[in-house]
């Protein structure tokens, strides 16, 4: 059976967008916040002033929907710029008897992108990610575009380039 | 084409009529992966917390202007098997083909009375059903005279984070349909098929509004586990 082609989330998807879905712990008490931002750049190195970003990740213990929702969605600004407020996952068992090292998964539909396309952020300095079974697919000079920095006191930075130097490793999923 | 699209059978990602792919796409192909918990996993929404709304052709208490429909179908997986409360979140332009939306600039009148978003879960059997405008066609500057065939835009959430999807619904005989680069850059005929409603008077009520069937095939709940070492 085939499956439903994607088509692209064009221009005005803002109509089912809900602002407060970037906020993870607006229901949620007793996590420590974590700012995920970031900038998405298309191939000219200008900004992506139309997309949307989702995103999902475990909770705290590793789990996922385990009274932690996970899921967040925001809509990029004119600078290009998603931020999420959301608290630092666990590490998620991984295929076999792997740990895979804390991540959030990241997908980016817009105009222009005909599927999405979906990454994960890392932490940077983050002991298990030497360890990850997903890393260690990426080739290692690629692996950094997947590391997200600490910017400031609980605020950790990833920008996205859809396409060129230093391009984004995007995931088959 | 270098990459292979993810899946099958979807257009690719560079798609030179659809000129935004151009700056947008990358140029290097996807790495494949091994389904995990984080792929085969996905946020649960329940309608209490996510009411459904699942009628479009009424707003703030008065009638939508534009020819009524009722657009229902089936939300199924690629093995044929019901998505149980897969939620979709639609929205589409209103009939004079024109979004409620700020950066919609088109020279087509807005309607107060036609908001144009809606969302529906689907039910044990996979089950759902909108009723709305038929939306109008809209030009869109990619090319001299484009004009978006009439479309409405679907967005899924199923079972797995991996078999979210966005894409777009289109209407049987619309002339425009074999000019619209974002439609024909699937390259298989039997998967843009799969966007196209059917006509279908199961979905009609009598005196109210005609039926439109729209099935939607989602990816396997775990499409492509890691067992030989490399997915697909
Ligand atoms: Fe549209």
């Amino acid at each position: 059976m085939h499956t439903s082609p994607s088509q692209t989330a064009g221009p005005y998807w803002h109509l089912i967008d809900q602002p407060e879905w970037a906020d993870l712990l607006r229901d949620q008490q007793g996590h420590a916040p974590l700012t995920l931002t970031g900038r998405i750049t298309d191939g000219d190195g200008m900004p992506c002033g139309d997309a949307m970003v989702e995103m999902w990740q475990a909770g705290p213990d590793g789990a996922y929907g385990n009274g932690f929702h996970g899921f967040g969605r925001c809509a990029t600004d004119a600078d290009g710029v998603f931020r999420f407020t959301t608290t630092r996952p666990g590490p998620v068992p991984g295929p076999g008897n792997s740990l895979q090292a804390p991540h959030v998964t990241l997908s980016i539909f817009a105009r222009g992108l005909m599927h999405h396309v979906t990454t994960r952020a890392y932490f940077e300095a983050e002991p298990l990610n030497d360890a990850d079974p997903i890393l260690a697919l990426v080739p290692q000079t690629r692996r950094h575009t997947m590391l997200a920095r600490q910017t400031a006191p609980g605020v950790w930075t990833l920008d996205i380039r859809l396409q060129g130097a230093g391009e984004t490793v995007f995931l088959d999923i | 084409m270098t990459e292979c699209p993810r899946p099958q059978g979807w257009a690719p990602m560079d798609s030179p009529g659809y000129g935004s792919t151009a700056r947008r796409h990358a140029t290097h192909a996807p790495i494949a992966i091994p389904h995990t918990l984080t792929e085969t996993s996905a946020p649960r929404f329940l309608p209490g917390a996510y009411p459904a709304s699942a009628d479009m052709s009424v707003h703030g208490g008065h009638a939508s202007m534009g020819e009524r429909i009722i657009v229902g179908g089936r939300v199924l997986d690629e093995d044929g098997r019901p998505v149980r409360g897969a939620m979709l979140e639609i929205w589409q332009a209103n009939a004079a083909g024109r979004y409620h939306h700020i950066r919609d600039q088109h020279d087509a009148p807005l309607d107060p009375h036609f908001a144009g978003t809606a969302r529906v879960f689907a039910d044990d059997d996979g089950s759902w059903q909108i009723t709305t405008i038929r939306p109008g066609a809209y030009p869109w500057g990619n090319h001299p005279k484009a004009w978006r065939p009439m479309h409405i835009h679907f967005g899924l959430m199923g079972h797995g984070f991996a078999q979210r999807l966005v894409t777009q619904m289109y209407f049987p005989g619309d002339p425009l349909l074999p000019l619209d680069p974002v439609f024909n850059a699937i390259p298989d005929a039997a998967a843009r098929e799969l966007l196209v409603a059917k006509f279908d008077l199961d979905h009609a009520v009598e005196n109210w509004a005609l039926g439109y069937r729209f099935d939607i095939v989602l990816r396997g709940r775990g499409a492509t586990p890691m067992e030989d070492g490399h997915a697909h």
